[in-house]
């Protein structure tokens, strides 16, 4: 593992045209914008890409198909929201190993809008064990761990809901984020009730959008057109996908794994990040990503965003493109995290920058705390 | 009662390897998948165990008794084909022979400050056709303290 960290650089990302409510654009139209955009903020050509790496309905080689290319290297794993931020790991090592020399990693997804989309999903299980009871959608599996976590550790509503306003004042700052009115704790508490324990304010947004990000070796990134940003770590690891089968309904082992394996390769501690990512579906899963990762014990990964110290101007920037919960979710968000890190790595933010941003997290989870993958990016080598 | 005039989607796709459990729970027992080498009883059913991987696994009747180790409430109809009228409460169990399944909490208000996690809980079956029996929830006042 050490000798593929910094082997290989991120050196274009990008959404599609446009992101947020889309009826006039097929799911495939947002893959093909967001994968021109990213190869073209690279400084390189569609015909360069000789990976392709992506996660749902569409798989790679219907993007090649559609791209007019013949990928060399293929990559389809689908284990929910988080299978982007495995895939830098997956092409990081295809890369370091010569299979291919431009890898395309893509998402595009007409979550709210349904526009050329087949619905089908595995629901064997499912289907059997808990449709019959009214279960249905996200919201209504997250809860069981948010509650549970209210059980036996005391966290509160009113703690859930400062993740809300602090993923807010990040949005504000992005021209690009879907909600960008200041909300306050009350704002959360007194949004409609959805699932307790999730008001409306505490689930993430439904939106269409694409996004896609680029990588090569690292030799050849120094051509590419913008500053390169080195992939220093990754790890992944899946644990379960009926949320009944968590061990332990509070902590992920995979997020765990997934961390400790990212930052092993890496050879990074926690206290050497300047920012964060994570994957917020749910004000609740933040706080639960932080303690799984070690960056707080059980209980109180809340306090970072209580205290501010995630918010603008504080001393660990969490979420800072308005996450999920207020830029866009089009139901496998992972994409848009590992974007937001290039960005502000690079220095592009604007108004959301963060200063002398140099490391990087970026944590995403696939289904329930189902499945993980890790990421750590460096502005330097 | 016909398909139309069901509150709940049926059980679909039942697997062969559950068809033991859906059998049982038609002459109301709550029947789970227990490993004949290791004994450790597990749910939903599948062709190993998940802790040994032996695949001689037996049935074991459980007592229908357990806690309520998790819930939420829906406020929202979810699933058009789900006619439940909301608030209900969804809830995880925790079985006393130790697996955990989704089901719902009935017999108490759909109200968060009365329902607390760990509340000791039995079933109660609810038939829905001649073919499928769903295990529900109720409160039960048994050892540990709980309430009703």
């Amino acid at each position: 593992m050490k000798a593929l960290s910094n082997s290989a650089c991120i050196v274009g990302v990008d959404e599609s045209d446009e992101i947020g409510i889309l009826p006039n654009k097929s799911q495939l139209a947002l893959h093909l914008e967001a994968i021109t955009n990213a190869v073209r903020d690279a400084g390189l050509k569609v015909s360069d890409v000789d990976g392709v790496f992506t996660a749902g309905q569409h798989s790679p080689s219907l993007l090649g198909e559609a791209l007019g290319i013949t990928p060399r290297y293929v990559d389809g794993t689908t284990v929910g929201g988080c299978s982007f931020i495995m895939m830098v790991g997956h092409a990081v090592a295809a890369l370091h190993h010569g299979l291919c020399d431009v890898a395309v990693i893509s998402h595009g997804e007409s979550g709210r809008s349904g526009v050329g989309v087949t619905r089908s999903r595995d629901t064997s299980l499912s289907g059997q064990f808990e449709i019959p009871y009214g279960f249905a959608g996200a919201p209504t599996y997250f809860g069981m761990i948010t509650t549970r976590h209210m059980h036996e550790h005391g966290t509160t509503l009113e703690q859930w809901a400062q993740v809300a306003v602090s993923t807010r004042k990040w949005a504000v700052l992005n021209p690009k984020a879907r909600n960008r009115d200041p909300i306050t704790v009350a704002d959360v508490l007194g949004s409609r009730p959805v699932c307790y324990p999730f008001n409306l304010l505490n689930i993430c947004l439904v939106t269409d959008a694409g996004g896609a990000v680029v990588l090569t070796r690292a030799d050849r990134a120094k051509d590419c057109a913008k500053k390169p940003v080195y992939v220093r770590g990754a790890g992944e690891a899946t644990e379960h996908v009926m949320v009944t089968q968590m061990r332990d309904l509070t902590h992920s082992e995979a997020t765990r794994m997934s961390g400790e394996k990212a930052f092993r390769m890496a050879g990074v501690e926690r206290r050497d990040f300047d920012h964060i990512m994570l994957y917020d579906a749910f004000t609740s899963g933040p706080p639960i990503m932080l303690e799984s990762l070690g960056f707080a014990k059980r209980g109180e990964g809340v306090h970072f965003f209580e205290e501010g110290r995630s918010t603008p101007g504080g001393s660990l920037p969490i979420n800072t493109n308005g996450g999920g919960l207020s830029y866009t979710h089009t139901g496998m968000y992972g994409i848009f995290p590992i974007i937001e890190s290039t960005r502000q790595l690079r220095g592009e933010c604007g108004a959301r920058q963060v200063p002398n941003c140099r490391m990087s997290l970026v944590n995403g989870m696939g289904g329930m705390l189902s499945a993980a993958g890790t990421l750590v990016l460096s502005s330097e080598r | 009662m016909s398909p139309a005039e069901l509150e709940r989607p049926l059980p679909q796709p039942v697997t062969p390897e559950a068809k033991p459990y859906w059998d049982g729970l038609r002459e109301q027992k709550l029947m789970l998948p227990k490993c004949q080498d290791c004994g450790h009883c597990f749910f939903y059913p599948r062709i190993l165990c998940p802790r040994c991987s032996s695949r001689r696994i037996g049935w074991i009747q459980s007592s229908g008794r357990g806690r309520l180790f998790s819930f939420e409430i829906s406020y929202q109809p979810l699933n058009k084909a789900f006619k439940v009228k909301p608030p209900y409460v969804l809830a995880m169990v925790e079985l006393e022979e130790g697996p955990r399944l989704m089901s719902n909490l009935v017999g108490i208000a759909a109200d968060p400050n009365l329902i607390r996690c760990d509340m000791p809980v039995e079933v109660v079956y609810e038939k829905l056709n001649d073919e499928f029996t769903l295990p529900l929830f109720r409160p039960h006042a048994g050892v540990g303290g709980g309430r009703a």
